[in-house]
């Protein structure tokens, strides 16, 4: 069942095109990974979800309802954390929060508690005073603790320390085991690599590759670092392999992932002494677009 | 200790490269606007007969209250009434310049972690307020140059170069004290809104006392900076010696922040803030209480502050009855129109008038305060929760809408308490009542153009601002200045009835308040369909 549906979705302001057709597609209890670099449209489209901003073409459903004509009862079962967290400098976290929750519906006193005390926030404090990472936190105890369906967290991690980042996974995690939806946009590769089952890449407002974590890895390729007994005679020759590096006694190249296994055959002939491989990450994938991108400009 | 201010030049030049648009705007609208006034002035005023009916009319109490003292009355010549109309409200235009970029410089910058990156450069730790006040300074002396040879190039002959000089001089004065009391404030406040706030709220109060002095006690007046300035008597006497010493309390006044800026930290205030709530109160569960929350402060005190400014107007009343008294030759100049009305209930009418345009600064400031949370991206948190955009800007506008009947019976009530006092026959509470209620249709007006600005043009919302200084100067100074009849009628004000002496008419009352619920609706469409920035 399909929570979000983003169709072909264009946004301009005044002549410059912020988002050009983005299709994205959240299911029921997934955790859905939106990444991209800066500037490339990831906080426009989720402005436009929750109805700030006005599509200039295509359509946005959540829950089934227009993103722009129903969003105050869409709202009332969405938590947001927006990346950059303005807060009222006169009013202390605690008041934040209660404000937050209250003006979504419902919310669960106890929840708020105890996300107080995991977070460790001193709510008494006044806003002014807090630094980035706690100006995350009131807006993260502030979304989960209200009993929303679905989370559109926008770089929530950025000021956040190790310690913190892992309850926010935990939080995450804890809402995908009650069925909830999550969207999840950062910059965090690795994050979005633990917690996503599915991912979308950005780029210049156009979506470049989208899928399951399983379905990009095939786009990619993975690294080996052989040792063998005899030296290859023509490793370079062979369809799908790149980069190819001597390191100390050791080879290090990456392979398509489906040519792993020629490549496989071929080394194994030579009598492998030691051979890792390092499974193809987001990272790479991304960087490779990215690299694409910068050669274009 | 050349250390401690290494690098300020380069600060200098990258303060007035960052304000290269803001600064000869300033420059530009006051010197000219002071220049062309200057130009004015001899025009008004051209039979000896007509010096003299004016001289007398301006030693009325009120008007010095307002205006500040008139000096060489029995010779009212053009240099006298140049210097008497102008130089206090252009001091008061030069303070708010001052304020408004000294603010901008110090404890903005530092509030938003600006003053950290360079003070993270090799700068030395006092060289941010140091360049900060020295770029006020030169701006407010290259001001002072420009009125000065300005207003002498004019070529009349009551304003030479040495009072032309003086006039200049007094107002780059008044700029310089007001730019080192911000930077004051600025060490003095934990953040950027007491600073501005605490300085206009000084300016305000000196203000004030300065208007009561010099109608009742000439050291009052003289502890004020404007009260201080005023007596330069410029192209009357031509004394310098205010300016100069203005200009030694300001360089003390500098010496004194810069010491609290060098024992202080980064970030801190010497009036510190006690730890606050950890749960919200039940104002704090839906928008129009949070718009509440956020402005309480704000409005509590404007209401005092209207009712203190009030009173002070109604102080002089007192005065009023007795200069009517003594003076013939106002007598003649009022008829009686045989209503029963005395000269004291006229002026009343423009008094309300003047109080009620007042009171429409913070009626304005309440709705504006929605503009002003968008761009600093806190409304998004609002609008991404079940609240419609209709609730968040209602909620501002209805606060708006109440805030205006409010402020009125504030400042209608401190005219009226003190008038009591002061009058042998006081004019009657209903009257105030009245003349402070029909105003209300206008000051909706202006809030409505805001709410419009507001849904249709955001980033224009300030010509709400430059609006009501328009209807300001109109009222207070359209009679005075011979200003033509269509410019009053430009501003909602002109329509309101002027109570006592004016019958109520109910029709233009109901015409402008359609207008302004028109706006309203206007603005409400727009708001709902154009794009949040934040």
């Amino acid at each position: 069942m399909s929570i979000v549906t983003v169709n072909h979705l264009t946004k301009k302001f005044g002549k410059f095109t912020a988002l050009d057709g983005v299709d994205l597609e959240v299911n029921k209890g997934e955790i859905y990974g939106f990444i991209g670099p800066n500037g490339a449209g990831k906080t426009t489209t989720i402005r436009i979800m929750l109805g700030i901003l006005k599509a200039t073409s295509g359509q946005v459903r959540i829950f089934g309802k227009d993103a722009w004509d129903d969003a105050v009862e869409i709202h009332k079962n969405i938590a947001y954390v927006p990346g950059e967290v303005n807060l009222w400098p006169n009013l202390t976290g605690g008041e934040v929060i209660d404000l937050f929750v209250k003006l979504r519906g419902s919310g669960n006193k106890n929840r708020r508690e105890e996300l107080i005390e995991r977070f460790q926030l001193d709510p008494s404090k006044k806003c002014r005073t807090y630094s980035k990472g706690n100006r995350q936190k009131v807006a993260l105890i502030a979304a989960f603790a209200s009993d929303a369906d679905l989370y559109i967290l926008d770089e929530p991690t950025s000021g956040l320390d190790p310690l913190m980042e892992n309850i926010f996974q935990q939080c995450v995690r804890d809402a995908k085991a009650q069925g909830k939806s999550i969207l999840l946009s950062s910059h965090i590769l690795s994050e979005v690599e633990k917690l996503c089952d599915c991912v979308s890449i950005i780029r210049q407002g156009k979506i470049i590759e989208s899928g399951s974590l399983d379905d990009l890895r095939h786009l990619t390729r993975t690294g080996i670092t052989v040792r063998t007994k005899q030296p290859f005679e023509n490793l370079e020759g062979l369809k799908g392999v790149y980069g190819i590096e001597q390191k100390d006694h050791s080879l290090y190249f990456q392979v398509d992932s489906e040519e792993l296994g020629n490549v496989m055959k071929y080394i194994s002939s030579y009598g492998i002494v030691s051979l890792e491989s390092a499974p193809p990450t987001l990272e790479d994938l991304f960087m490779r677009h990215y690299k694409e991108d910068g050669g274009k400009v | 200790m050349s250390k401690r201010f290494a690098n300020t030049g380069r600060l200098m030049r990258f303060a007035l490269r960052t304000d290269r648009i803001k600064l000869p705007v300033w420059v530009t609208s006051l010197v000219l606007f002071t220049i062309l006034f200057g130009q004015m002035i001899p025009g008004l005023y051209t039979t000896g007969i007509d010096r003299k009916i004016m001289a007398e009319t301006m030693k009325n109490p009120a008007i010095t209250v307002m205006l500040g003292p008139g000096y060489g009355l029995d010779n009212y010549t053009d240099g006298a009434m140049m210097a008497h109309f102008m130089l206090l409200f252009s001091a008061i235009a030069f303070g708010i310049m001052s304020i408004l970029l000294t603010a901008d410089h110090t404890r903005e910058d530092e509030e938003e972690g600006r003053l950290e990156m360079i003070r993270s450069l090799p700068t030395g730790a006092l060289s941010p307020l140091t360049a900060t006040v020295l770029t006020g300074v030169i701006t407010n002396v290259i001001m002072a140059l420009l009125i000065g040879f300005g207003l002498a190039s004019l070529g009349f002959e009551t304003m030479d170069l040495n009072g032309s000089l003086l006039y200049g001089a007094s107002l780059g004065a008044i700029g310089i004290y007001f730019v080192v009391l911000t930077g004051l404030f600025a060490q003095l406040t934990p953040n950027a809104r007491a600073t501005t706030g605490y300085s206009f709220a000084f300016l305000i109060i000196t203000y004030i006392l300065r208007g009561i002095g010099d109608v009742s006690s000439e050291a009052l007046s003289l502890i004020t900076p404007f009260g201080f300035i005023l007596r330069t008597q410029v192209y009357v006497n031509n004394y310098w010696w205010p300016v100069w010493v203005t200009l030694i309390i300001s360089t003390l006044v500098f010496v004194f922040s810069l010491y609290l800026n060098s024992i202080r930290d980064l970030g801190a205030g010497f009036i510190s803030t006690k730890p606050g709530k950890t749960y919200a109160s039940g104002l704090l569960s839906f928008p129009t209480g949070l718009a509440l929350r956020l402005q309480r402060s704000s409005i509590i005190a404007w209401t005092v502050g209207l009712f203190v400014l009030g009173s002070s107007y109604g102080s002089i009343l007192g005065d009023l009855e007795g200069f009517i008294e003594s003076s013939d030759l106002i007598k003649q100049m009022i008829p009686d129109t045989g209503d029963g009305l005395n000269m004291t209930e006229r002026f009343v009418s423009l008094l309300m008038t003047i109080l009620s345009i007042m009171g429409s600064v913070p009626v304005l400031l309440f709705v504006l305060k929605l503009r002003s949370e968008e761009k600093k991206n806190r409304t998004e948190h609002i609008l991404t929760r079940a609240v419609s955009r209709n609730s968040l800007l209602g909620g501002y506008t209805v606060i708006a809408l109440i805030a205006a009947p409010v402020i009125q019976l504030a400042s209608l009530s401190g005219l009226w308490s003190s008038a009591v006092m002061v009058m042998e026959d006081p004019v009657s509470f209903q009257t105030l009542l009245t003349a402070g209620m029909v105003a209300l249709p206008a000051m909706w007006c202006m809030v409505a153009l805001a709410v419009l600005l507001i849904g249709v043009a955001p980033n224009r919302t300030g010509l709400t601002w430059l609006y009501l200084g328009y209807t300001f100067f109109v009222v207070y100074m359209g009679d005075m200045l011979k200003l033509p009849d269509w410019t009053n009628k430009l501003t909602p004000f002109g329509y309101i009835p002027q109570i006592p002496t004016e019958e109520i008419n109910v029709f233009t009352l109901i015409i402008l308040t359609m207008i302004a619920i028109l706006l309203m609706v206007m603005g409400f469409m727009a708001y709902n369909k154009r794009d949040i920035q934040g």
